[in-house]
């Protein structure tokens, strides 16, 4: 199985709007890509994300996995301005629900487990 | 006439003083945490009553319920609120999950097309609530994007929020695995199902909500 992942850069989305950025997000994980982005979303953007997410859902999309890991934003300005315009700090994976199986984030490390080798995790179990 | 007029006034200031009062305390969380387990909890304790049916099967609750005027007592303080069961906030909805319940694959499809509306009516009452109760797993890591998603979004709304850590019970449950996760938040560890920690869960409530 051929996995593709994007690598999308901090400047390549800052200066969108926050459905264009999550319209891209979705665009590329439809084409099945694992999309690792510079920076993340913001708290509404995040929720957007999921709103938009449902409603794309049919028999062949089955939704997405996400996972953000980032360095805490401890003074008020950069908590500010993470809030508003979401930072270019930390990476956010994303990627379909039919590829990724699962995400792990514990917490400063990501454990990305896709559909293949949880089936062979699976049946090494039994 | 004096009468009427003395009625309208109270009318009036109770109406006001009622709906500050009856905040709407909301149940947050993703699927199979223990929210409508929780809700029924508190129902049944303070009025006698259930909210809604929990079962194993994620996405049970598809729908807001809202139970009105909910009041508890602890001493001579009085709570009241009305308390919203939303359903769970999941990133993903896969129709054939639901086939492992021993579900026909026409009633799965139908399951996830309305738990699909559920998450999105779900986020969108995010903007009416005066304070949430986010029900986690215990026994599951707490570190999920979902859980992170619906705190940072609360905490951005400046909602006032307590973390119930849910299915203290289960021999697995990690209270401080949950804990460390959310360091700026309250965490109460509680056992919906079997009335676990449901003295401290009623205390904190009346701080969160006061």
């Amino acid at each position: 199985m051929q996995l593709t992942i994007q690598f999308i850069p901090y400047n390549q989305i800052a200066y969108l709007d926050s459905d264009e950025k999550i319209r891209k997000l979705l665009r590329e994980v439809k084409l099945n890509k694992i999309i690792l982005m510079q920076g993340r979303l913001n708290p509404s953007e995040e929720t957007n994300l999921i709103q938009q997410t449902m409603e794309m859902i049919d028999e062949n999309f089955k939704g997405v996995e996400i996972c953000t890991v980032y360095p805490e934003a401890k003074d008020p300005l950069n908590r500010l301005r993470t809030f508003l315009l979401g930072s270019r700090d930390g990476v956010t994976v994303i990627g379909p629900a039919t590829i990724i199986k699962e995400i792990k984030r514990n917490p400063n490390k990501i454990e990305l487990l896709t559909s293949e080798a949880k089936t062979k995790k699976s049946k090494k179990r039994k | 006439m004096f009468e009427n007029l003395t009625k309208a006034i109270v009318n009036f200031f109770s109406t006001i003083f009622s709906s500050r009062k009856n905040v709407k305390l909301g149940i947050y969380g993703p699927p199979n945490g223990g929210k409508t387990t929780l809700a029924n909890r508190i129902c049944k304790d303070w009025t006698g009553t259930t909210m809604g049916s929990a079962s194993p099967i994620p996405h049970e609750t598809r729908e807001v319920k809202i139970k009105e005027k909910i009041e508890i007592k602890k001493g001579n303080k009085r709570l009241s609120f009305n308390l919203v069961d939303t359903p769970g906030i999941a990133t993903k909805i896969d129709y054939e999950d639901f086939l492992k319940y021993k579900m026909g694959e026409k009633e799965a499809k139908s399951r996830a097309k309305e738990a699909t509306r559920g998450v999105i009516e779900s986020i969108k009452w995010m903007d009416n609530m005066d304070c949430v109760l986010v029900v986690l797993d215990a026994v599951q890591n707490p570190y999920s994007q979902v859980n992170l998603t619906i705190i940072g979004n609360l905490a951005a709304r400046n909602v006032p929020l307590l973390i119930c850590a849910n299915k203290m019970d289960l021999k697995k449950a990690n209270l401080k695995k949950v804990e460390s996760a959310f360091p700026q938040y309250k965490v109460i560890g509680i056992s919906a199902e079997k009335g676990i920690g449901m003295e401290e869960f009623y205390s904190s409530l009346f701080k969160l909500v006061k």
